[in-house]
């Protein structure tokens, strides 16, 4: 360095500049640490009910109810899942979402690939006002047409089947809409070269339509997976046995028993949760890429 | 190979008429190169025959065969694209082996012809990348693989080389030439740059707005323009043109603007005496105009570009009108704002109908 600062010092110097600027002064420290201070303490805001939660599935239901509150338990009970699991019956709700929750997903995946692809694609009369008639469903509340959804499903005679807790839910929306910005990113050479080449809309759409949009794919997986598996209305008003009760209900009904349990419905709860974190895990790439998608230049 | 034609084709796009009643043949085993600047219809002329647009009027066809109505995967025709549209998702064998799959194929016999295009483009050692991990120069010859891989009767190809850099644009030229020989492929190529068209094409056809100018082999364009648009499109730097009129008889007709006097030679002017033009534009190629102490130009240089072989003089004429003389790199450089003299080779010179833009001149 000092070599070349006497044969070059002008270039030296400005370079010096420069490798401090990029090393960042102490402003852009702060602002850093700034930056990370507020990300800890939105971090804290989100985790904390959860954190609550694990901690008052490990207490008795007494020292739940206790001023102050505990919030490092001394003596942590875990019998409480085992509880959770066998005398909630646990096993054979989350049997039930993940039937439910795999029809809702596969169908919402599917019916958003065909339209989003039509809508992205084909050429079709109407097709603008039939996309704004597409997201105009997003802004009706699912509670304003219960009502219709519940007596159609009678009508069709589904009624407290896995097909009636999954009808009305097999298409969607905000995944057509997310899936046909998807396939607008796909460029039109691609689509022409595969005419080309032999390749029909059928073929295009699955060789190289589908894989190309795998990042908006995930994220529609992963959005889908959340609702429904969260769903508790739908549910609770089409099955009247217990044996079609998704996990939701049965949370429900582990409540109910007895406030001395409490503690055994909070381990329930977090057992209801573990198939979304893992989902959330698994998925996390992809559902950041499937957000950003399209925001960049790629 | 086949041949490749065009009749009456007409392409409107609600108002715009893209494409304007061009009849147009591409000779089996022959490259036509189809020049114009942006907008001028000749990407949308390409598309038609590839069947990716549908003619408003007119016919296609591909061989002996009326294509106009059948799909672009019945045409068997292949595109080269300008993005080369390759599927990003597949490695280069599959990109190469996917019209072939389309086809159903055997397997044995689609490495086999996989293999034959990856040798014939020397893309053997990528055939495990994806597309992302080539160079623009890798991607293009991918792109020609699949191309070449279904052995269609015709190759179309869409401005394939304008985003090579100016290096690897000149290499990669020389070796589409010498592919389009060996393969004796009859071979539409569209283009904006003339220097491309020049070097590469058997014939080249010029269109603006949709309208074809001339079709020619390239010397022919050069040296014969047949009208102003073409004059004025063809040549770096552009043919100089003067507008003004005609005096004298046949045995002396002379261009007259204000200012400039340029005697025709006799073969002009029996040409230009048939047509009698009130008006006429006068066009000089820059290396037909030379410094000359005994020119009848008198003018004043305000501009010199070196390019190291060559010079460009940017010359103001005494009326005020600007034109450009190249002159060789050997020869003595004039001085910025120097007063000279030029004279113009008379057997270069240029006449066209100033009202309908057409040449005049035999």
């Amino acid at each position: 360095m000092t070599a070349d600062a006497a044969i070059l010092p002008g270039p030296v110097t400005a370079s010096t500049e420069v490798a401090t600027r990029r090393r960042g002064g102490p402003s852009r420290r702060v602002r850093l640490l700034g930056r990370y201070l507020l990300l800890s303490v939105l971090a804290v805001i989100v985790l904390f009910p959860i954190y609550i939660t694990v901690v008052n599935s490990l207490l008795r239901p007494a020292q739940i109810a206790s001023q102050p509150p505990t919030f490092f338990p001394t003596h942590p009970i875990f019998s409480t899942y085992s509880d959770a699991w066998s005398s909630g019956h646990l096993g054979h709700y989350l049997f039930n979402s993940f039937v439910v929750t795999i029809i809702i997903v596969g169908g919402q995946v599917l019916t958003s690939i065909l339209a989003g692809y039509a809508f992205a694609f084909l050429k079709f009369p109407f097709k603008r006002a039939l996309f704004v008639l597409f997201l105009a469903t997003l802004m009706i509340p699912f509670e304003v047409t219960v009502v219709q959804n519940l007596t159609t499903v009678v009508s069709l005679g589904i009624y407290n089947t896995y097909a009636g807790l999954a009808a009305p839910f097999l298409a969607w929306g905000l995944g057509v809409f997310l899936l046909r910005q998807a396939f607008l990113g796909i460029p039109r050479d691609l689509d022409d070269a595969a005419a080309l080449d032999g390749y029909g809309n059928w073929r295009f759409l699955w060789r190289v339509a589908v894989p190309l949009a795998r990042p908006s794919i995930a994220a529609l997986t992963v959005f889908s997976f959340l609702t429904a598996w969260n769903q508790y209305l739908w549910p609770l008003l089409v099955t009247k046995d217990e044996h079609l009760s998704t996990v939701q209900i049965g949370l429900r009904q582990l409540r109910g028993t007895s406030l001395e349990n409490v503690n055994i419905t909070f381990a329930g709860v977090i057992i209801a949760v573990v198939p979304l974190v893992v989902l959330l895990v698994v998925f996390q790439k992809q559902l950041i890429r499937g957000l950003t998608a399209g925001a960049v230049k790629g | 190979m086949s041949r490749v034609a065009l009749e009456h084709i007409t392409k409107r796009f609600d108002d715009v008429v893209a494409v304007d009643d061009l009849t147009l043949e591409a000779h089996d085993e022959e490259l036509l190169v189809l020049l114009g600047p942006s907008g001028c219809g000749k990407s949308t002329a390409l598309r038609i025959i590839a069947g990716l647009e549908a003619p408003s009027e007119g016919t296609v066809r591909i061989g002996d065969r009326d294509v106009t109505d059948a799909e672009a995967k019945d045409r068997d025709v292949a595109m080269v694209f300008q993005s080369y549209a390759l599927y990003p998702h597949m490695t280069v064998a599959r990109n190469v082996e996917f019209p072939l799959r389309a086809r159903r194929v055997p397997p044995a016999e689609r490495d086999e012809r996989v293999a034959e295009a990856a040798r014939a483009l020397d893309i053997t050692e990528l055939l495990g990348r994806k597309p992302a991990q080539l160079s623009g120069g890798q991607r293009q010859r991918v792109a020609l693989a699949r191309a070449i891989v279904r052995r269609p009767q015709a190759f179309l190809m869409d401005e394939p080389l304008s985003n090579l850099d100016a290096k690897l644009r000149v290499q990669t030229r020389a070796e589409l030439v010498d592919l389009q020989r060996r393969f004796q492929a009859t071979v539409v190529y569209v283009t904006h740059d003339q220097v491309e068209a020049m070097t590469m094409g058997h014939r080249i056809a010029i269109l603006d707005r949709g309208v074809l100018q001339q079709v020619d082999a390239p010397q022919a364009v050069y040296e014969r323009p047949a009208n102003l648009f073409v004059a004025r499109f063809i040549g770096t730097p552009p043919m100089n043109t003067i507008e003004g009129r005609l005096t004298g008889g046949a045995d002396h007709l002379v261009f007259e603007a204000s200012g400039v006097t340029v005697a025709l030679p006799a073969g002009l002017a029996s040409a230009t005496m048939s047509a009698s033009p009130d008006r006429v534009v006068l066009g000089v190629r820059p290396e037909d105009l030379r410094l000359d102490p005994a020119g009848s130009l008198t003018a004043k240089i305000i501009l010199i570009e070196s390019l190291g072989h060559e010079r460009h003089l940017v010359v103001r004429l005494d009326d005020g009108q600007t034109v450009i003389v190249r002159q060789p790199g050997d020869q003595t450089p004039p001085r910025d704002g120097e007063a000279v003299t030029l004279s113009a080779n008379p057997d270069s010179l240029h006449l066209f109908d100033a009202d309908t833009e057409q040449r005049i001149s035999s």
